[in-house]
């Protein structure tokens, strides 16, 4: 059995599991945090992508022991005091969403994206950064909408801050 | 998942005994590949040793030409270098393309060459640029390295813990990716030396993994030019055939690859 501490949205959190209990399962079942999903057994859909150390990962592909004393954020650690995130707000104003299952797993993609590419994102950028997530509902076009439109209003406010 | 044994190896010497120690056990590196073919139950290792935290093993040097890679350095941290970039970029542009952003942010270039996948980008890139494979007992050429569609010439326990190579005059890496996995149905990586050796080595395409194409070579070495691939006659006979393409097909689109990695260079 496996001893796990790690802090999650901000909280230290610990919990025992086995060896091989995925990352994904523990946040679900061991913390109750249910917003990260499972939709594939392949490594391919992305609904389990939560961030690891400041960086996008699949949490069904890694146990949860390789995560130990890592710092993770879940779609539930976005949102402060009550107000969404602009990444949850842009996709709400453009509908980036249908059925939602995929939702928490693009939200969190998108925020790593535009961590690392800044307002700098184009449409063909988008669409190839979402090589890891899969939607059956929307056809893409109104994530990818609102991915740009966040990443335009999160560019700006960090110039107005500076 | 069968049940497992995990354990947090620190350096390079522990993770040797952790693994000498427990019967049928797997080093763990970016886990991109192990943990999803153990999630499919076709692995079972007793115990995983994990060398992601092992400083040692991680970081890029570059010193004038020569680069060398620690084994668990992550895809992303070799597509996003820029001592990489300044020498070899073509390595830089392989690596931005394997798999998604997630998988980029874990998986290492250590994992995927000891993985050999026959479609997998990174070897094609380790024997064209002729680099080492260093580990913990000693150094391996890469035309040494790759003995078949997931063989290699580790032993048991063998770590690799970097790749070394000289960066060539030029490179470029080319490939027809599956359209639904993404993975090379042919890829092909090509490096010119300064005194005009080429080397050329084919991913997605044998039916023995990755390897070199002479022919193309020797076109290659005398006339450095996407034209000189016209005349060269690849054999299908050793290509794979599968679902996603006939080993005719396969062989036409090594040219083509070798055409178009020319013309990128
Ligand atoms: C959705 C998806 C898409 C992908 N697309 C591509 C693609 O387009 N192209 C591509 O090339 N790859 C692709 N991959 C595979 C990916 O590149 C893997 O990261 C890589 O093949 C294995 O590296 P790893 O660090 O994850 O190794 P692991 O999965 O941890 O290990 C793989 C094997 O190597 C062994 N091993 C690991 N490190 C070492 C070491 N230092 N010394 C000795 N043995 C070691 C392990 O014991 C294991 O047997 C994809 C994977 C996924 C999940
Ligand atoms: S559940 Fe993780 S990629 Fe599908
Ligand atoms: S909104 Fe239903 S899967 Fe994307």
């Amino acid at each position: 059995m496996a001893n796990i501490r790690m802090t999650v949205n901000g909280r230290q959190v610990s919990g025992v599991c086995d060896d091989r209990t995925l990352l994904v399962h523990f946040i679900r079942e061991n913390l109750g945090l249910t917003g990260t999903h499972v939709g594939c057994d392949t490594t391919q859909c992305g609904a389990c992508v939560v961030d690891m150390d400041g960086q996008s990962v699949k949490s069904c592909s890694i146990l949860a022991a390789q995560a130990a004393g890592s710092t993770i954020t879940t779609i539930e650690g976005l949102a402060q005091n009550g107000d969404l995130h602009p990444v949850q707000e842009a996709f709400k104003a453009h509908h980036g969403l249908q059925c939602g299952f995929c939702t928490p797993g693009m939200v969190m993609t998108a925020v790593d994206m535009i961590r690392r590419h800044g307002g700098n994102l184009d449409e063909e950028t988008v669409r190839a950064e979402l090589e890891g997530n899969i939607c059956r509902c929307t056809g893409y076009h109104n994530i990818v909408k609102a991915i740009l439109a966040a990443a335009a209003e999160m560019g700006g406010s960090r110039q107005a801050a500076e | 998942m069968y049940q497992t044994n995990y354990h947090r190896a620190s350096s390079v010497q522990e993770a040797v005994e952790m693994m000498s120690n427990v019967p049928e056990g797997k080093y763990l590196a970016g886990g991109m590949t192990l943990i999803p073919t153990m999630k499919q139950r076709l692995a079972a290792p007793s115990d995983l040793v994990d060398l992601r935290h092992i400083t040692e093993m991680r970081g890029i040097m570059v010193d004038g030409r020569s680069v060398r890679i620690g084994a668990a350095t992550t895809h992303e941290e070799v597509a996003t270098s820029v001592e990489i970039r300044a020498v070899c970029p073509a390595l830089c542009g392989l690596a931005s393309h394997i798999g998604d952003p997630h998988v980029r942010h874990m998986g290492t270039i250590g994992g995927s060459i000891a993985n050999n996948d026959p479609a997998a980008d990174y070897p094609a890139a380790v024997l064209a640029l002729d680099a080492t494979i260093v580990t913990d007992r000693r150094e391996i050429t890469a035309d040494d390295f790759f003995t078949g569609l997931f063989e290699t010439a580790l032993e048991d326990g063998e770590i690799i813990t970097a790749i070394r190579f000289d960066a060539p005059a030029t490179a470029a890496y080319q490939k027809f990716a599956n359209p639904a996995s993404r993975y090379a149905m042919t890829g092909v990586f090509v490096a010119r030396r300064d005194n005009g050796e080429v080397r050329l080595a084919v991913t997605g395409a044998g039916s023995n993994g990755v390897f070199r194409h002479r022919g193309l070579e020797a076109a290659l070495a005398a006339n450095w030019s996407p034209d000189a691939v016209a005349n060269v006659t690849v054999d299908a006979s050793d290509l794979l055939s599968d679902l996603h393409a006939s080993a005719a097909y396969r062989a036409n689109l090594v040219r083509v690859m070798a055409k178009r990695a020319v013309a990128a260079a």
